[in-house]
């Protein structure tokens, strides 16, 4: 066989739905633990505080909290909450969702971003999404703050701050 | 450095296709037995078998490697998997070259397969999972999302726009024209990209290699066994690999500092001291086309920010001083993920050996680099071919 002649067939829209597919839902249940760092930040979110970590030899407070620092592979040395602010590193206006279908033209759309919180080392982002603000309006260098659920409705989850808004 | 010296001696490719009717095993058997004919060899002479395929959750097969093994030829022999993400397909002939370069055995085959259609109605839900479980999965994130955010990132350090970044894939998809594997091969315009679907601002559809099914292979050989199979072995004259942190939010989205890291490794294994001189042919991996700029520069082909500039200037088409993607790359031949990988480095092996038919660049080119990248936007693998 050469590469010019391998046999290989792409099926078409319409044989592809004829073709016998045996569908598989997996009804998989998963219960992570939340670990020792991102369960002290995941607390910290359900008291409306976004919380970091400090490690004194390479002089960092990073995000999200966790237990050791992976630059210096040591234990990180204290805890310690950041700004509920912090500026847009880099953001995208998205069309689609997680699963690639197409929001409908009447959907708002979605606005992930990068956000490097106030107090944290520079550079230090994390992933959120943007709300209260015209596509259209969004910038790189945009300072932004979080937008918490009501207290009594926070779980302890990334989605207590419900997204991050210009200030 | 008390390595064995490694040759390609063979290559086979299927095609790319949306929905294959083969499966993954059947892809595997296809594009090995084509590389083994091209060696001029057989299975029986294959003594270690290395295959590289992405996430399991593509194909619902757990334990992939397993379910490949036998069309990959690896029944009853030595065959292990490998799986770095999107970097696969450059990692596992680096795997392979462990195996020859260590004196384990003398002919090593290399599979790379790949079947993202079996996940409907689309495989782009699968990596819902590629994101850390707790702190970004519950905000519903698609891959679409990081790509998006790191294009912009880098358009916005160097002042780059929405055109200079489409010209890689107007290049690509043309290239792919001359490929005879090629899914998605168009006469695009740069108006045809700019005028795509928006996706995910800054990124449309045409931006975008396409979700593919196929399979690649290579045969690689000792130095001894090399030089009694073919008068133009091709060698493998340099592997860099390297890992950046999982805190993607926390890195410099504009540069891809474990690609540079992965090229310096194997320039300074290959002796390369100049690359941007001494490379004569690049494939860059270009799921994305802003990641081709990106790449070029994480490669040292380029100084930073650079690379679209001479993209615009014909530096990189086939006829430019350094042709990046000839084959048509992800976005043309498509994009079966870690095969992708392993059919750039099939280009450079048909490149250095004048064998690329109508792809084929002028200038008996000598020396050229295949580089994958995946993950978490965090693995390089790049691998330095020489004639
Ligand atoms: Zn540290």
């Amino acid at each position: 066989m050469k590469i010019e002649n391998v046999p290989m067939k792409g099926l078409s829209s319409e044989e592809y739905e004829k073709t016998l597919k045996i569908p598989w839902n997996p009804n998989l249940q998963y219960a992570w633990d939340n670990g020792i760092g991102i369960g002290k930040y995941l607390h910290a979110l359900k008291e409306g505080k976004i919380l970091a970590s400090y490690c004194e030899k390479c002089n960092r407070i990073i995000l999200p909290a966790r237990a050791f620092c992976e630059m210096c592979w040591r234990p990180t040395d204290a805890y310690l909450p950041v700004q509920d602010t912090g500026i847009v590193n880099t953001f995208a206006i998205c069309h689609v969702n997680w699963d690639a279908s197409r929001l409908k033209p009447n959907e708002p759309r979605h606005i992930p971003a990068v956000i490097e919180i106030d107090g944290a080392s520079p550079g230090q982002g994390i992933l959120h999404l943007l709300g209260n603000v015209e596509p259209s309006k969004v910038k790189i260098g945009m300072k932004v703050k979080a937008v918490w659920k009501p207290a009594e409705e926070r779980t302890g989850s990334i989605t207590d701050i419900l997204f991050f808004e210009p200030y | 450095m008390g390595f064995r010296k490694v040759a390609i001696v063979g290559a086979g490719i299927t095609k790319f296709v949306r929905r294959a009717q083969e499966t993954g095993p059947e892809m595997s058997y296809l594009a090995s037995k084509t590389a083994l004919d091209q060696a001029g060899l057989k299975l029986k002479d294959v003594e270690m078998i290395t295959l590289g395929s992405a996430p399991d959750a593509f194909d619902g097969v757990h334990m992939k490697g397993e379910y490949l093994l036998s069309g990959a030829g690896g029944n009853n022999k030595p065959y292990i998997r490998n799986f770095v993400g999107g970097g696969t397909g450059v990692f596992a002939p680096i795997h392979g070259w462990m195996h020859v370069a260590s004196g384990a055995c003398d002919v090593c085959l290399v599979v790379c397969s790949e079947k993202m259609s079996s996940c409907h109605p689309h495989p782009q839900g699968a990596f819902l999972t590629i994101f850390d479980h707790t702190t970004e999965q519950p905000l519903k994130p698609t891959l679409i999302w990081i790509f998006a955010l790191e294009m912009r990132r880098y358009m916005e350090t160097y002042g780059l726009s929405k055109a200079d970044i489409a010209r890689v894939a107007v290049k690509n998809k043309n290239n792919a024209l001359d490929h005879p594997s090629a899914q998605v091969a168009e006469a695009v315009t740069l108006d045809d990209v700019l005028n795509s679907e928006v996706l995910a601002e800054p990124v449309h559809r045409l931006d975008i290699s396409p979700a593919s099914d196929g399979a690649a292979a290579v045969v690689l050989a000792s130095e001894e066994v090399a030089k009694r199979l073919t008068d133009k072995p091709v060698w493998i004259d340099g592997v860099g690999w390297n890992l950046d942190t999982a805190y993607w939010a926390t890195k410099d989205l504009y540069y891809p500092r474990y690609v540079e890291k992965a090229a310096r490794m194997a320039y300074e294994m290959a002796g390369i001291t100049e690359p941007h001189k001494e490379i004569q042919v690049a494939e860059p991996y270009d799921p994305f086309d802003y990641k081709e700029l990106h790449h070029m520069e994480g490669l040292l082909l380029c100084e930073r920010g650079e690379a679209a500039r001479l993209t615009a200037e014909g530096f990189t088409a086939r006829t430019g001083n350094l042709p990046t993607c000839p084959s048509g790359g992800a976005l043309g031949v498509g994009n079966p993920i870690a095969a992708t990988g392993l059919m750039k480095v099939i280009e450079i092996f048909l490149q250095l050996r004048e064998e690329a038919g109508k792809r084929q660049i002028p200038g008996k080119p000598r020396v050229g680099v295949a580089q994958a990248w995946g993950d978490l936007m965090q693995v390089g693998t790049v691998i330095v071919l020489r004639r």
